[in-house]
């Protein structure tokens, strides 16, 4: 179980003045489950490739596990932070499924039976047993974004980090990365995914980090950042509350953005409304 | 004028129709779309939803014209673009006529580009279109898109999703007649979603009809009057949007519901009466 900390990360490329990341102070606690959220280009997927050493700070300092990552390789940093990417292409590069999935584990000194079954842990996960010796590339392009997904998940990183797990996926895909994302947190990992999808952030996640323009707006539990009093700044960043939140505020309910707070106090309401003995929409007849 | 069935070839009102067509890719054993009978008619927005290898994709290079003319396979059945068989229209006929946005922005930046701006306008120019005319569609998809702040940055090096805000303006500076786009929001936040559906909307406003293929039902749901379900590459639903996207069945065919439907069913199951709700989302 490690945690995470940046303290004043900024981060300018190379290839102009633009400052991705403009002063982030963040502490991540092990075993967290957080989702990072903000407008295309807010620096979502800069801040999260300096956790595993992808990108090094042009200003400040990025901790991982109590160690400065800068003293620290890439490869040992993989010890410890593992990342899908966004874009399944830019990861997959062996000639099978089980090539690709063996690849992590191995590089880390996993071998024999052990190796066998951190792959066949990691494929059974995201519903890609059975396909070991299909190439990559003729897989459709969400399969190839799970198997991106196992290929991290049989390394068995204490964090990990997703970077828009459920784009493009269908409803089977969805229920299985959040299912994933579910056992790896019961499993006492940290979890760090970026994502546009409100819904499944205030479903899913026990915190949400609302950036924008390089820094951290909105920091907190979904029904603080979804909160009513916030939808000003939300929309200043182009963000709009899920509709759970929305339907929730319309009715005086609170602050419901998760789909299940949402119908735990439509429930409660409804109960209310019978314990005052007042009538209900429809009597039975 | 009125279109009677089996009479596409002359119909002014259908714009694209496809007419039992199964495409085979070279080297695979089964067809990856089989028996596909589909029309859109002039300002139509028709949207495509189905499980992951459904066979969106391939209807959406299909109905382009760019399967097989530049991806190895077999076709059989007829598609047909403004009356004409796709097949027997040139390329550069068939890009005048049809644009199509790709799943990942970044194979369909041109490339040879080195400002967004040049990129938005390599279609038009490419056209022939004017060039006072290109300087006008080009500032004008920027602005329709909200992405002129970045009109002189290197588009190989935008976020994903400002790639793909420029790849679909790109798209609109050729003022198509017609546009297929597969899973054109996958990459982008809600304001980009909502940018690019507005812009989606004025051109079928225009005149121009529409195929969308998404995961994204309730962007559909705002956008699209008629929606197919691709189940294993057949078209196994046809019908006004509204009927489709409530139909209970549509999960297990693969599809995610739309968030209003999820609420309604999550309060159903919890044995709450939905009327509370039912105000709320209307």
């Amino acid at each position: 179980m490690i945690g995470l900390r940046v303290e004043g990360l900024a981060h300018v490329y190379l290839a102009g003045a633009v400052r991705a990341l403009d002063g982030v102070d963040l502490e991540i606690g092990p075993g967290e489950l957080v989702a990072l959220v903000g407008q295309n280009g807010s620096g979502k997927s800069t801040l999260v490739r300096h956790l595993n050493g992808l990108l090094r700070p042009t200003e400040g300092r990025v901790w991982v596990d109590g160690v400065d990552a800068a003293g620290r390789t890439v490869a040992q940093l993989a010890r410890l932070v593992g990342s899908v990417f966004q874009d399944p292409d830019r990861q997959i590069f062996a000639g099978s499924v089980r090539a690709e999935v063996e690849f992590g584990p191995r590089n880390l000194g996993l071998a024999g039976t052990q190796l066998r079954a951190a792959v066949a842990e990691a494929l059974a996960a995201v519903g890609l047993d059975g396909q070991e010796d299909a190439n990559p590339f003729d897989l459709g392009d969400t399969r190839r974004k799970l198997l991106t997904l196992a290929s991290v998940l049989a390394m068995g990183t204490p964090v990990l980090v997703l970077d828009e797990p459920t784009t493009g996926q269908d409803a089977r895909g969805m229920g299985l990365v959040r299912a994933v994302i579910a056992a790896a947190h019961g499993a006492g990992r940290t979890i760090i995914a970026v994502s546009h999808d409100m819904s499944f952030v205030a479903d899913d996640f026990d915190r949400i980090i609302v950036m924008s323009a390089g820094r951290v707006i909105l920091d907190g539990a979904p029904e603080e950042v979804f909160a009513e009093e916030q939808w000003p700044l939300l929309a200043s960043t182009f963000l709009e509350p899920p509709l759970a939140a929305r339907v929730g505020a319309r009715l005086g309910l609170g602050s419901t953005p998760a789909d299940a707070a949402l119908i735990r106090a439509l429930a409660d309401r409804g109960q209310q409304l019978d314990g005052k003995g007042a009538k209900p929409p429809h009597q039975p007849t | 004028m009125a279109c009677s069935p089996g009479s596409h070839e002359t119909c002014t009102d259908t714009v694209l129709s496809l007419r039992g067509v199964s495409y085979r890719y070279a080297g695979a054993t089964d067809p990856a779309i089989r028996d596909v009978d589909l029309t859109l008619q002039d300002g139509e927005l028709l949207g495509i939803v189905g499980a992951s290898e459904a066979g969106k994709t391939t209807l959406c290079l299909v109905a382009a014209g760019l399967a097989p003319r530049t991806i190895r396979g077999s076709l059989s059945g007829t598609v047909h673009l403004d009356g004409e068989d796709a097949a027997s229209l040139q390329m550069h006929e068939l890009a005048a006529r049809i644009g199509i946005c790709f799943q990942r922005p970044w194979t369909q930046l041109s490339g040879v580009c080195e400002t967004v701006f040049e990129e938005v306008a390599f279609g038009p120019m490419n056209l022939g279109v004017p060039r006072q005319e290109t300087l006008a569609r080009t500032d004008e998809a920027l602005t329709a898109l909200a992405i002129t702040d970045v009109a002189s940055r290197d588009p190989a090096r935008l976020s994903g999703g400002q790639m793909q805000l420029v790849a679909i303006a790109g798209l609109l500076a050729m003022e198509p007649a017609h546009l297929v786009l597969d899973e054109p929001t996958a990459q982008l936040d809600p304001a980009g979603t909502r940018l690019v559906a507005d812009a989606l909307a004025r051109l079928a406003a225009n005149g121009a009809s529409i195929l969308i293929a998404e995961q994204r039902t309730d962007l559909l749901a705002a956008l699209c009057s008629r929606i197919i379900v691709l189940q294993a590459g057949r078209v196994i639903r046809d019908g006004p949007t509204v009927e489709v996207l409530t139909d209970p069945e549509l999960p297990r065919q693969g599809v995610p519901e739309t968030s209003a439907g999820r609420l309604r069913r999550l309060a159903t199951e919890a044995g709450i009466a939905t009327e509370l709700l039912d105000q709320a989302l209307d």
